[in-house]
């Protein structure tokens, strides 16, 4: 059966026999069906540039315009010299459904004049908020027992690292920072050039 | 009638031709002691994940899926709509039972060696459904967007970041955007309703296929060894012998325990009701204290307990081995003894995991490494630490409850037990240990040298100097005697 190879194109059900058996010998339906697979491949190809070009805007957007951006907290007098007091602000990048999610808690502390240090409140662990405890000059996280000193260094507990400090600069009489992404240990060690705790 | 159902019947059969296989596949015959109430668990999650979907339905009618009103419309469920509050309660008790269920299941399949040839891709395909699963109750939780829910996001971000390199993208690709705002919300909605369960729902019937046409795995007899050359004719010769159609032989026990498990979601549904959502999410509101649901305690408690060193490498590496484990299990003993009575490394296996897992739970459920922020304000030092103290260690008493010490070390069992508790803390640190504990922290314990004054500092010791049990004394450091002479008891004599 497998042998009778002189009309290729009419023994259609036993197609794959012959295209097989008659060696470096394309048939006129195998050749298309070939082509078939090819031009579907194409059009998957084609699809896959905006199907992946969506999915992975979030980490392209970040990277061209860059989602950092400057913030302005308030007024330098809000912040008495010696204390450390909660700022909010909207973080830079909006969606119209992002609702309450896009306003921010950061710990903002006026060592003297303008000098500042402005913490996330997100611990440095595992990003649960961390409070300030004037009396004992501490940061302390209610989920795993990071604590931190006023100026952010870690004083004790599972966190790595000091708090995620925001860059801040006065202008016009007002603190104002850099932010606009959530503070991540990979995220922040990424950006300052830090070893990955991993490593380390 | 009865012959117009019968002729309707066959007119779509003969367009559908399902009948056949339909009866071919409940009236396979089963082994007959397989007929057993262990073997219901698979239907039993199989009968959760239907209810699940169909509560799940019921409250897409009214939830939306934004970061600006999910929080509303789940108090509209809760309050507004009739009964609206049952069905979130039947989806969320549901997804508690499911996982338990799920987990059950695994664990009789294990032991009753049912992974072993020719059912390994049943296993495998077991062990995708149990992550489903589980990222179904994660996702679920994301989606009931509260605090915890907010804040939840926020740890699975740091965790992801850990990835070496790839950390910061996969955060961003995870929340849909650099914060966790509306697009997070909106894609865990996405994986919740249409990703996760799609996949399910395919791996579930791939799942069920295979049981149906490999055969219920029979009873394990300690003796009788699996070998793939002989095992399929030997179950064979089995299910001829002693075999039973599955309906209506094993069937009805099925459907008891699935109707019980139905109404047992039921009844927690009406007794505790729905879960949440707790506080607004709104990240500005940190007075609060985030805690995953009930199945995730365990990796909340085992967060808090590993050494910082360890914790990435464990959170990155650990779930690849596990998996990993769970995958080759029927690879690496495909053959051999089924039953758990020859099995002894298995029902150790499965015990050292369920008292770890219980352990963790159990520890979470009052997170004794966490700080108990409002101690300091709101457990007094109580009265018989005070009694007959003199006014300086009084004055260390205010010292010990307004630096927050409370917040980490209990005093008479109230307060924190991040640190150790320091109701005797007199016998095992003299004056000096106090003093440079206090000072210099260490041992996990932040150093106080710059918000305590010397006066503050020789309160607080004089008062800590008095925690010592009725009859026993404090302890003091010998070499001081010989050197100050013959001194009285110490504390208030340094300056």
């Amino acid at each position: 059966m497998s042998i009778s190879t002189s009309t290729p194109a009419k023994l259609a059900p036993k197609d794959d026999d012959v295209s097989s058996s008659n060696e470096g010998m394309l048939s006129r339906r195998g050749f298309f069906t070939k082509l078939g697979i090819l031009f579907n491949g194409l059009a998957a190809a084609v699809l896959a540039v905006p199907i992946v070009g969506f999915l992975a805007s979030s980490i392209t957007r970040g990277r061209a315009s860059g989602y950092l951006s400057w913030v302005p907290l308030g007024s330098v007098n809000e912040f008495p010299e010696g204390e450390t007091r909660l700022a909010t602000f909207q973080n830079p990048y909006v969606m119209p459904t992002d609702g309450k999610t896009v306003d921010t808690a950061c710990w903002v502390r006026r060592i003297a004049g303008d000098q500042f240090q402005v913490f996330a409140v997100n611990c440095a662990h595992l990003g649960c908020p961390v409070r300030w405890f004037p009396q004992s000059g501490l940061f302390m996280c209610p989920c795993h027992g990071g604590a931190y000193y006023r100026d952010g260094s870690r004083a004790s507990g599972p966190p790595e690292r000091g708090l995620f400090e925001y860059p801040n600069k006065v202008e016009n009489g007002l603190v104002t920072i850099q932010a606009g992404e959530l503070p991540t240990p990979g995220a922040v060690a990424f950006l300052t050039g830090e070893k990955p705790p991993c490593v380390s | 009638m009865r012959i117009m159902i019968g002729k309707i019947g066959k007119w779509f059969d003969h367009r559908l031709q399902l009948a056949a296989p339909i009866r071919e596949a409940v009236e396979h015959p089963v082994p007959r002691n397989t007929a057993s109430w262990w073997y219901v668990f698979g239907s039993a999650a199989l009968t959760v994940f239907i209810l699940q979907l169909v509560t799940g339905i019921l409250l897409a009618l009214i939830y939306v899926p934004s970061a600006g009103e999910a929080w509303n419309s789940l108090q509209a469920l809760n309050h507004d709509i009739a009964l609206g509050w049952f069905i979130r309660a039947m989806h969320g008790w549901g997804s508690n039972f499911m996982v338990a269920i799920v987990l059950i299941h695994m664990v009789q399949v294990f032991l009753f060696g049912a992974y072993k040839f020719p059912r390994e891709l049943t296993w495998i395909l077991g062990v995708f459904l149990l992550l489903m699963t589980l990222g179904m109750a994660f996702s679920g939780q994301v989606l009931r967007f509260d605090q915890d829910a907010y804040w939840g996001l926020g740890i699975g971000a740091s965790i992801a970041s850990r990835v070496p390199i790839l950390g910061p993208l996969i955060v961003k690709l995870m929340l849909g955007g650099p914060i966790i705002a509306g697009a997070t919300l909106s894609r865990f909605f996405a994986l919740h309703v249409f990703v996760i369960p799609g996949l399910l729902i395919g791996f579930v019937a791939l799942h069920l296929l295979m049981v149906i046409k490999l055969g219920i795995n029979e009873w394990p007899m300690p003796g009788r060894i699996v070998k793939r050359a002989t095992y399929e004719a030997e179950y064979h010769a089995l299910t001829k012998k002693d075999g039973a159609p599955f309906f209506p032989y094993a069937i009805w026990k099925d459907m008891f325990f699935a109707a019980f498990i139905i109404l047992a979601v039921a009844a927690c549904a009406y007794y505790f009701g729905p879960f949440g959502p707790t506080g607004k999410p709104d990240p500005t509101i940190i007075q609060t204290v985030p805690k995953p649901d009930y199945f995730f305690l365990w990796l909340y408690a085992l967060l808090s307990l590993l050494p910082p060193s360890l914790e990435t490498p464990a959170l990155l590496i650990g779930p690849v081995v596990v998996i990993l484990g769970l995958l080759l299990l029927p690879f690496l003993s495909g053959e051999g003894e089924k039953s758990w009575k020859r099995r002894p490394i298995a029902v150790l296996t499965v015990l050292l995991i369920a008292i770890i897992l219980g352990t963790f739970t159990h520890l979470a459920g009052f997170t004794p490494w966490s700080p108990h922020m409002n101690a300091w304000s709101g457990d007094p030092v109580p009265d018989r630490f005070i009694h007959g103290t003199t006014a300086l260690e009084r004055q260390g008493a205010l010292v010990f409850q307004v630096k927050q010490c409370r917040n980490c070390h209990s005093l008479g069992e109230v307060g924190g037990q991040r640190g150790p508790t320091l109701d005797g803390v007199a016998v095992r640190l003299t004056q000096d240990q106090l003093i440079r504990q206090v000072i210099q922290g260490g041992g996990n314990m932040p150093a106080y040298a710059k918000n305590l004054s010397p006066a503050e500092t020789t309160a607080l010791v004089a008062f800590l100097e008095t925690l010592h049990p009725a009859g026993q004394a404090p302890a003091r450091d010998a070499s001081r005697d010989v050197v100050a002479g013959d001194e009285k008891r110490p504390g208030g004599t340094q300056q």
